[in-house]
């Protein structure tokens, strides 16, 4: 038997008061590829982190290819035969493909010359692993999985033999992510290792041949793949049972639809450059009903959500809120539509959602300041907002529940649990929601879920724009999926299946299926 | 990558006591050894500089006074930067201060009575410097040119306006001065020694005058303006992430105008000063520069009220122990003191942050070495 790809022996790293990997023990076989899953802050980007020589471990050790090693950065990694593809693209836009890999791994100053000979290495390259790249487009006009395929592409080049791979599939469609899982197999058959980092426990089962799961800093399980099932995984995960999806007693049906709370008609947004954005768009969103936006990054869905919000002005278009009706020259404001019982979870909660150098009782009352309860004669009253943002992190279970804290100390979960706490329990009659688990662990999806179902329960209107297909599958009664700016199919539940809803957005048209 | 990316955490007084006195300390060593080697005693120096800032009821009074003034445009730096904006300009604003007390003086001095007057020198002070800052405010806000540019050029323009005022509208005929009339008795700020002598306390005669109230006053206005009022809320929202107080409904325009006029107000009260309170006349060059000082304050004051006042107290000191050292050693120039304040506003203001991951470092040892003695 040979030895192990990468072996981590007892890894133990502190920030300060956060033990963020406690004694972590993984071995990597060569040629399999392995999953790492883990709640957020479980301690799985640390310990990659160290592997790439981003950190050094308080103590432990390194071994590669059963050597014992020394990683203080990522130029030791790649020495090493390590590459790494980050979740957010390390690409030059403005760049051809070509010279995205041409860059800091340069043959010969003579770039002519240069561009000739790894042009010659890729394309054997790109034969024998499958990875397709348009070696001569620039980066900024490849689609998303293209992208994907050249830091793949690039990080072999540049001699990798161990491949670490964060949240690969977030940004992809169904297909495009069958696409890569084909591409990764290949890969793992010409005898690449491969540590998958993931949150999406049915890609850990279809891909990887064993998996380790964190929990707090920990390996709590390392098992073959076939010894294990997704709800063993998310057990370890969380320590304890999760519902995640519609239990037993609910199914995928359609609710009844109640009165329209908020309709847009012929809703045209174009950006800056003229390019549309938003084409035609029509919606209702009903009483007791949650929508789910579908559709590949980028077609128009944040923009959906800009301009139902008020945060947007579109060019075109009517929109109709209770008996207000706006034009585009007298649109809704975010201020307005907080007092017309529209609240909005904004996808971004970074950059809107809360003011991060901003004490948590700060952002805690963000868009609703200028309420009467928070202060008279044009002062705050810190009592008030402090005692109703520990109220709201008492019901939303935000850790560490003190309100005193800087918004931007939470980690993304929790910011992210403060938000919808400050948008829902005011109790609007609509609730526009983007990306509602994004980068949050899945005991808070299941409670996020939850919440949001209530809210329908209660009678809301709930519009939630995702792009985790499992998501909408698990919390919509009706789902729009978008493409282009545009409405490209409309789908009761109970019609929808994940190749349906894929086939839509990879841009097949499909009949308009009425709508309840 | 890992050294740059990973800030260390350190406790407030750390950062809030122990860095600045250190930058400070840093500031003053390598001052020292400039002194050293243009052939002076460090010692010496630092002692009559101290000594004529703080030794003297005559040299503490120049030292507020200089320090009241400092106080006002620090305070307006820091009001614009709470909302995201740098007020540049200053000077210019508070040059139109000292035209709106002028005027004020010259217009109503002669006939009413000091209460009446004086109240009027400062909201005219006060309104002027308001004016001038909400010009480049509104072409911020409306057309997005961008305030540093503008209110730089404002700069230039207030400047223009001043001289032009006083050679052909102001000057008295006949006087070979570029100046004013002086005020009548109703518009003159009354000095802190009359009001200690009329109290039966003596004091020295300096230009120290009740300005000084005015901005303690204006600090703690600033200070309840921005962390204690709704007004101040969304301003800091503006000032933090323009997009979450979008999203939150907060109108960026209106916050715009509403940050740089409070800011040209309070740059404009530094005419009350040196107009209304020492020189009784408009003249030409009563800001001197002190519009940039406030940059400079406010940066080493961290913009917070009661760092602006502590490190207006410092230049305040740099400017009287300063001319006081010219004045005692014999060879030692003005351009030695501005050495200094230079070295100070670029270890406590450039590179306040840089020692401290150092400081941290340090700290977090001692605080393990204290953990492990605790437990071994």
């Amino acid at each position: 038997m040979t030895a192990p790809a990468v072996a981590l022996k007892r890894i133990d790293k502190r920030f300060g008061a956060v033990h963020a990997n406690r004694a972590v023990d993984l071995v990597v076989e060569r040629g399999t590829v392995h999953g790492i899953v883990g709640e957020n802050g479980a301690g799985k980007s640390t310990l990659m982190s160290i592997l790439y020589g981003f950190y050094q471990a308080d103590s432990g050790a390194i071994e590669v290819d059963g050597q014992p090693v020394e990683i203080r950065s990522s130029r030791d990694a790649i020495a090493l035969g390590i590459g790494m593809v980050h979740q957010h693209f390390m690409l030059v836009e403005t760049f051809s493909a070509l010279d995205n890999i041409l860059l800091g791994a340069e043959p010969d100053w003579r770039l002519g010359k240069a561009r000739a000979q790894v042009r010659a290495d890729l394309e054997r390259l790109m034969h024998d692993t499958g990875l397709a790249v348009r070696l001569e487009l620039a980066v900024e006009d490849l689609p998303v999985g293209e992208r994907q395929r050249l830091e793949i592409l690039k990080t072999l080049y540049r001699g990798a033999r161990v491949l670490i791979l964060d949240e690969p599939t977030a940004v992809l469609t169904p297909q495009e992510t069958e696409q890569l899982f084909a591409t990764l197999r290949r890969l793992r058959e010409g005898g690449t290792t491969i540590l998958l980092i993931t949150h999406k426990l049915k890609e850990i089962m279809a891909l990887c041949d064993r998996v380790t799961v964190m929990r707090a800093g920990a390996v709590v399980l390392d098992a073959g793949i076939a010894e294990t099932s997704v709800e063993a995984l998310a057990v370890a995960m969380v320590g304890r049972r999760v519902q995640l999806g519609r239990s037993d007693t609910e199914a995928a049906r359609p609710a009844a639809a109640g009165a329209v709370l908020l309709s847009a008609r012929g809703l045209q947004w174009r950006d800056a450059l003229g390019v549309p954005r938003l084409a035609d768009v029509d919606l209702d969103l009903h009483a007791g009903e949650i929508v789910g936006i579908a559709g590949v990054s980028g077609n128009g869905q944040s923009e959906l959500l800009d301009v139902l919000s008020g945060m947007r002005v579109p060019q075109a278009g009517e929109l109709v809120v209770g008996r207000m009706r706006f034009g585009p020259h007298r649109w809704i404001d975010p201020g307005t539509a907080r007092e017309l019982g529209v609240a909005h979870v904004p996808e971004d909660r970074h950059r809107r959602g809360l003011v991060l150098p901003f004490g948590a009782w700060e952002s805690g009352v963000l868009g609703y300041h200028r309420r009467p309860r928070y202060g008279r004669r044009g002062f705050m009253d810190a009592g008030a907002m402090t005692a109703d943002t520990a109220a709201m992190m008492a019901r939303y279970d935000v850790r560490p529940a003190d309100p005193t804290l800087r918004s931007s100390t939470f980690s993304g979960g929790n910011q992210q649990k403060l938000v919808l706490a400050r948008e829902a329990l005011p109790e609007p009659t609509v609730l526009l929601v983007g990306q509602p688990t994004r980068g949050v662990d899945i005991g808070a999806i299941e409670f996020i879920h939850g919440r949001l179902r209530a809210m329908r329960d209660a009678g809301g209107a709930v519009l939630v724009v995702s792009s985790e297909l499992d998501e909408i599958l698990a919390l919509a009664d009706r789902v729009i999926v978008m493409g282009g700016g545009r409405v490209v199919g409309t789908l009761p539940i109970n019609a929808c299946t994940e190749s349906e809803l894929g086939k839509l957005m990879g841009g097949a048209h499909a009949p308009e299926v009425a709508a309840a | 990558m890992s050294s740059s990316a990973t800030p260390v955490e350190m406790p407030r007084w750390l950062d809030l006591v122990v860095l600045p006195i250190f930058n400070l300390a840093l500031a003053l060593l390598v001052c020292g050894i400039v002194v050293l080697i243009v052939g002076h005693d460090p010692g010496q120096v630092l002692a009559l500089l101290v000594k004529g800032a703080f030794g003297s009821r005559i040299g503490f009074s120049y030292t507020l006074y200089y320090a009241t003034t400092f106080v006002f445009t620090g305070l307006a730096v820091a009001v614009a930067f709470h909302g995201g904006l740098f007020n540049i300009g200053g000077e210019g604003q508070a040059m139109l201060g000292g035209i709106g007390t002028a005027l004020a003086a010259l217009a109503l001095g002669d006939l009413l009575p000091a209460w009446i007057v004086l109240p009027a020198m400062v909201l005219a002070a006060a309104g002027f410097g308001m004016a001038w800052a909400a010009v480049p405010a509104a072409a911020q806000a409306w057309r997005g040119s961008h305030v540093v540019i503008t209110t730089i050029m404002f700069n230039f323009i207030a400047s223009a306006l001043l001289s032009y005022l006083l050679v052909n509208v102001l000057k008295e005929p006949g006087n070979m001065t570029v100046e004013s009339r002086s005020f009548g008795p109703g518009a003159k700020l009354p000095g802190v020694h009359e009001l200690l002598g009329a109290l039966g306390i003596e004091w020295p005669r300096s230009p120290l005058n009740l300005s000084v109230l005015l901005a303690i006053g204006a600090a703690v206005l600033v200070w309840l303006l921005v962390w204690r009022s709704r007004p101040g809320y969304m301003l800091r929202a503006v000032g933090f992430s323009p997009e979450a107080a979008h999203y939150a409904g907060i109108r960026p325009k209106a916050q715009i105008m509403l940050s740089m006029s409070i800011s040209g107000a309070l740059a404009g009260l530094v005419g009350v000063n040196e107009v209304a309170g020492v020189h009784g006349r408009l003249l030409l060059d009563y800001v001197v520069g002190a519009g940039f000082a406030g940059i400079a304050v406010s940066l080493i004051g961290r913009n917070h009220p009661v760092g602006i006042v502590l490190a207006a107290l410092l230049f305040g000191a740099l400017y009287q122990g300063g001319a006081e050292l010219a004045f005692e050693i014999p060879g030692f120039s003005r351009d030695m003191v501005y050495t200094l304040q230079g070295l100070i506003v670029l270890f406590s203001g450039a590179m306040a942050q840089v020692a401290a991951p150092t400081l941290a470092r340090a700290w977090q040892a001692i605080a393990r070495r204290h953990l492990k003695a605790a437990h071994g």
